[in-house]
């Protein structure tokens, strides 16, 4: 593997622009190696965030050539077989300085849709029993590996089209805790998801399971939770 | 630093999947289908004034290019219909990996519509 690659990189807010620079190719390159080649190399004031690199923290996620992806575990033999590369922020998410978004509105709707546990018991109790064969407990394993990248929000259309939505990631945490035994704030968190805001403004796109790097399925969630709301209003307890 | 910035925004690079097509053609062919309606209602009108008030409409819309648009509103409805029954089966049924093989069979049925009826025109 060599030669170049010409990579155009956001620079500035969201008023910002493409600035252009030539990469050196390397075999097994990732666009996060590709991103570092620029910061360390060519500018040093390029703003971009990551941790892990493994593919676990979920804070390297950027659009590359217009798609929203985890770019530690993106190969750039997968994603620029011509050479050429286009990195930006994710979308649907303020700029704070070229590569780098805002992730606040990502994490403060995961709170809006009620995205943490409330139990009853104390440390003092015994452990809840919750047979993991139990089809309420593998809907939960279907959710709970989100590393909150913001991957599927960058994704969503409907984000764009409606600011209110919670997007996919928060809507998936709630199903996880709609289906957990032990949590007490349901009938509270089915009506903070049954709003404008909630699963019923989903488009059913797929965007989000199309580009999810954990390959799970927030529709899959989306759609439990449209039931649990149609359930819960003709019972009358929403 | 290059001039030309793009709007940061999904475009059709993050659009290109088969679900979203499938999205797209379901929301554009309800659409027409909407737009198509005060036709229909219009011509069902024709006949609450009697039978040659009818006759001399359905006369007028005998003709090549009305065939051809009653070959498209089939085509738009059997579209609609296999979307609809998608969405159904994907939000109703217990989830699975499918969404791709059931826009395929939506694709496969709007198909076999489009063709069956443009044979037996």
């Amino acid at each position: 593997m060599s030669g170049n690659l010409s990579v155009r990189v956001w620079r500035g807010r969201a008023d910002g622009a493409f600035q252009s620079f030539e990469v050196p190719r390397y075999a097994s390159q990732s666009v996060l190696d590709v991103v570092t080649h620029i910061q360390r190399k060519l500018d040093a004031t390029l703003a971009y965030r990551y941790a892990c690199r493994v593919g676990m923290c979920g804070s390297c996620a950027m659009t590359v050539n217009g798609v929203a992806r985890w770019t530690c575990r993106t190969h750039v033999d997968k994603v620029a077989a011509d050479g050429r590369l286009e990195i930006a922020p994710l979308h649907h998410l303020p700029v704070i300085r070229d590569l780098v978004a805002d992730m606040r509105e990502f994490f403060d709707k995961w709170a809006r849709a009620r995205g943490s546990f409330r139990g009853t018991k104390t440390r003092h109790d015994g452990f809840a029993a919750v047979s993991p064969a139990s089809r309420k407990r593998r809907a939960i394993e279907a959710g709970i590996e989100c590393i909150g990248c913001g991957v599927c929000y960058s994704a969503c259309d409907t984000v764009a089209w409606n600011p209110d939505y919670l997007g996919p990631a928060a809507l998936q945490r709630a199903w996880t805790l709609v289906n957990d035994v032990r949590d007490t704030a349901n009938p509270e968190r089915l009506r903070a998801v049954a709003g404008d805001g909630g699963c019923g403004a989903c488009h059913t796109h797929l965007s989000c399971t199309e580009r999810c790097p954990k390959q799970l399925s927030p529709t899959a969630g989306i759609a439990g939770l449209k039931r649990a709301v149609t359930m819960a209003a003709l019972r009358g307890t929403l | 630093m290059n001039s030309h910035a793009s709007a940061l925004g999904n475009d059709v690079r993050a659009r290109n999947h088969p679900a979203w097509w499938a999205f797209l053609v379901h929301r554009l062919s309800g659409i027409a289908l909407a737009i198509f309606l005060p036709l229909h209602f219009f011509a069902l009108g024709q006949a609450l004034e009697g039978a040659a008030k009818l006759e001399v409409f359905l006369r007028w819309t005998d003709q090549p290019l009305f065939h051809f648009g009653v070959w498209g509103l089939v085509v738009l409805l059997a579209a609609h219909l296999a979307g609809g029954l998608r969405l159904l089966a994907l939000e109703f049924l217990p989830w699975r990996e499918w969404h791709k093989t059931l826009a395929a069979i939506a694709a496969g049925f709007t198909l076999a519509a489009g063709i069956a009826i443009a044979l037996a025109l």
